[in-house]
């Protein structure tokens, strides 16, 4: 924009320059104070909205009685999944390999839940039990039977989920999205 | 000239009681009909017209964005659908996604090359550095808006596109979990996820690249076209402002003669994204987004196959390196050009280093892209049903070997490893692997793996001793008609050796 040289009226210059000093110096703090006040009061719950964490919820999905996994076999079993939302459609159905390792020296029942997610970049694995390896059909991450790190990209093995055997039915915790540091096995229950 | 009618009248008068608050022939006009460098009128200037062919394409991208917008349900629940009746009922629905898809696949195309003549006729050099700094961060919003608009369609790719990035962003130490979080919208992919990247790509990104464009093209006017380059003339930040207001005396408004190449092929390209749109058709949605559909094979939008073959094919320990510190590196080097060389040279004739990288860049994301494209590293997950063990290979075979064979295919093998080039091609192909691995390499190799934590995983526990004999058995009997197995390489008398032109080269598997 065009600079005018020398306006005739003298609009810069305060009517009266000592008197009027302190109290425009005053408003200016005022009007800075203020201004940031109302930034923080806005721009504070905002960020707390856009980057603020629920609570996880703990809920148990019941994958069904023991008796329906046979010692030393993997499958799929599938579940909605408690940590939806009602708008969430078809991507809250969720799935979870198990492998039933029979009963431990104390008679109780032993099982591996892992998550499908391959623990390189969440690609779904797919389980073959004709060669017992899990295989990730994005980079070729490979995993054992027992979940650990068989060939590949991987850092880690499969993400365990957490479990339990209630009432002679087999309950895992519902797994939220694992990724490296935020596994399945971390977040306390209760 | 005849007197104007009252009517006309009136409308001049309004307009010119318009053009007196908006200030436009006294601004605007001005603005428009800025001198640039008289060669730009030349043939050179078929070099200058990459931008104005983003602005087109970006035209193009906001009003058929608009138009989609007016149908699609940004919901999980709904989105596919919505992609599903604007594919096959709204009248024209097909039509402007595949329009969007293919005139933001053109924006990309074009910003790179714009930004690629940019860089190599020197164009960036003072005083346009911030130009170029402003562009780079123009081209992160379209790459940005092309993996946010790929999550929009609702479909695998989506779903485990934001699958991949949760995990790339889950890798980063501390803030990992709430990087993740912020980005999926809760604690699993769903419907939060999707409003998430639903306003990236309509609000957040669109409003960033506006204002960045604003900024951008008021820079142009401000600092003004480059003159093309000519071999020999230098750019000296202390005496270029003078050469160039000199070279603008004898400028060409830019709004008239010099627009027109840019005009002619932004209609040029229009109508070629058109024809692409209406032959191809709209990208997808494929399958429904339900996460627990065996057999996902996800696979990102052409401008990331590069970093996807990138991550697949970087050693592990630098994986995270790679996804985190990378990009970052990338763009930093990309921000620094200007201010690496900012005077000198224009003339890519002069500039043998600017060409190089240009040619290593295009080349190592030409190889990358494709390789990702074909991605060989993925085992081929149905090749142990799917694809049959050539009769060639086994037309001769004893029956060892022939029950061998269905080893190999049970066992899954073939997802990984090709015969006679069919199958997976993660590991090696086998076609001949008789004459290059021992009985007792092979057995160690399918037992253990590969040494070292390499691609192979180890066999040892999912395979019997009987499987495993035949297995090999079946290895050993696979090499070329009437050659050796592999051999140690200390001569020994060998007994029992077969003659070199056996009948049957399965003969000679239990030499050792």
């Amino acid at each position: 924009m065009q600079q005018n040289a020398n306006p005739p009226d003298n609009t810069d210059t305060s009517p009266a320059p000592r008197s009027g000093g302190a109290r425009r110096g005053f408003l200016k703090v005022l009007t800075a104070l203020l201004g940031t006040v109302a930034t923080v009061l806005v721009g504070v719950p905002f960020m707390g909205y856009v980057f603020g964490i629920r609570k996880r919820r703990v809920y148990w999905v019941n994958l069904g009685p023991v008796s329906d996994y046979t010692p030393q076999q993997t499958q799929l079993k599938t579940f909605d999944n408690p940590l939806k939302q009602p708008w969430d459609g078809m991507t809250a159905e969720n799935a979870v390999y198990v492998r039933y390792e029979g009963k431990d020296e104390d008679q109780r029942d032993q099982f591996l839940v892992f998550s499908v997610n391959c623990a390189h970049l969440g690609c779904p694995v797919s389980w073959f039990p004709q060669s017992e390896l899990f295989l990730c059909p994005c980079h070729g991450g490979v995993y054992y039977a027992d979940g650990a790190h068989a060939s590949g990209p991987p850092p880690r093995g499969l993400y365990h989920c957490v479990w339990r055997v209630r009432r002679g039915e087999l309950e895992v915790r519902a797994p939220h999205y694992p990724t490296l540091h935020d596994t399945l096995k971390q977040t306390s229950v209760g | 000239m005849k007197q104007d009618s009252p009517m006309m009248q009136h409308l001049k008068h309004a307009a010119a009681w318009c053009d007196h608050r908006l200030g436009i022939s006294e601004v605007w006009l001005p603005m428009m009909r800025h001198p640039v460098p008289k060669s730009v009128e030349g043939p050179m200037g078929w070099w200058y017209v990459f931008g104005s062919a983003s602005l087109t394409f970006l035209m193009i991208q906001i009003l058929t964005g608009i138009g989609l917008a007016m149908v699609y349900v940004p919901s999980a629940s709904e989105a596919y659908e919505s992609l599903l009746y604007l594919d096959y009922e709204q009248p024209l629905g097909w039509f402007l996604r595949a329009l969007h898809y293919y005139a933001g696949s053109g924006m990309v195309v074009m910003v790179l090359v714009h930004m690629t003549q940019v860089f190599l006729q020197g164009a960036y050099k003072y005083p346009r550095e911030l130009t170029w700094v402003v562009g780079v961060f123009l081209l992160l919003c379209v790459l940005g808006m092309f993996f946010s608009g790929q999550i929009l369609r609702w479909d695998p790719d989506a779903y485990w596109g934001l699958a991949v990035a949760g995990s790339m962003a889950g890798r980063v130490p501390f803030l990992g979990p709430v990087i993740v979080h912020t980005l999926l919208g809760g604690d699993i992919i769903g419907g939060e996820s999707l409003s998430r990247f639903f306003t990236l790509h309509v609000f957040v990104i669109p409003g960033a690249l506006l204002g960045l464009l604003a900024v951008h093209l008021w820079l142009v006017l401000r600092c003004g076209v480059s003159k093309p380059p000519r071999p020999g003339e230098s750019v000296d930040p202390r005496t270029y402002d003078a050469e160039y207001e000199q070279e603008l005396k004898n400028g060409v408004p830019f709004l008239g003669e010099a627009m027109v190449k840019d005009m002619l092929f932004s209609a040029l390209a229009t109508i070629v994204v058109v024809l692409i749109a209406s032959i191809l058709g709209p990208k997808g949605p494929t399958d429904p987004p339900l996460p627990t559909m065996g057999g996902a094979n996800p696979r990102p939008e052409w401008p990331f196959l590069w970093i996807f073959a990138m991550l697949a094919l970087s050693p592990r320990d630098v994986e995270t390196f790679i996804m985190l510190v990378f990009p970052v590196v990338v763009i930093v080097i990309l921000v620094l050009v200007p201010f690496v060389s900012n005077r000198g040279e224009r003339s890519p004739s002069r500039r043998p280093v600017a060409v190089l990288v240009v040619i290593v860049t295009y080349t190592a994301l030409g190889v990358l892209t494709y390789l990702g494209a074909t991605a060989p590293w993925s085992p081929k997950m149905h090749a142990w049903t799917g694809d049959a063990i050539p009769v060639s290979m086994v037309e001769r075979s004893n029956v060892s070997e022939l029950v061998g064979s269905t080893v190999f295919q049970y066992k899954n093998c073939r997802n990984c490893h090709a015969l006679d080039g069919i199958g997976g091609r993660r590991g090696p192909d086998l076609t001949d692997v008789g004459t290059r691995l021992t009985r007792d390499q092979l057995i160690d190799q399918v037992s253990n793996g590969t040494p070292g934590g390499g691609l192979m995983p180890a066999f040892g526990k999912q395979i019997t001793p009987a499987e495993m004999t035949i297995l090999v058995d079946f290895l050993v009997s696979l090499r070329p008609e009437g050659t050796k197995p592999a051999g140690w390489a200390t001569p020994e008398p060998s007994l029992g050796e077969a003659p070199p032109q056996a009948a049957a080269s399965t003969d000679d598997r239990d030499e050792t």
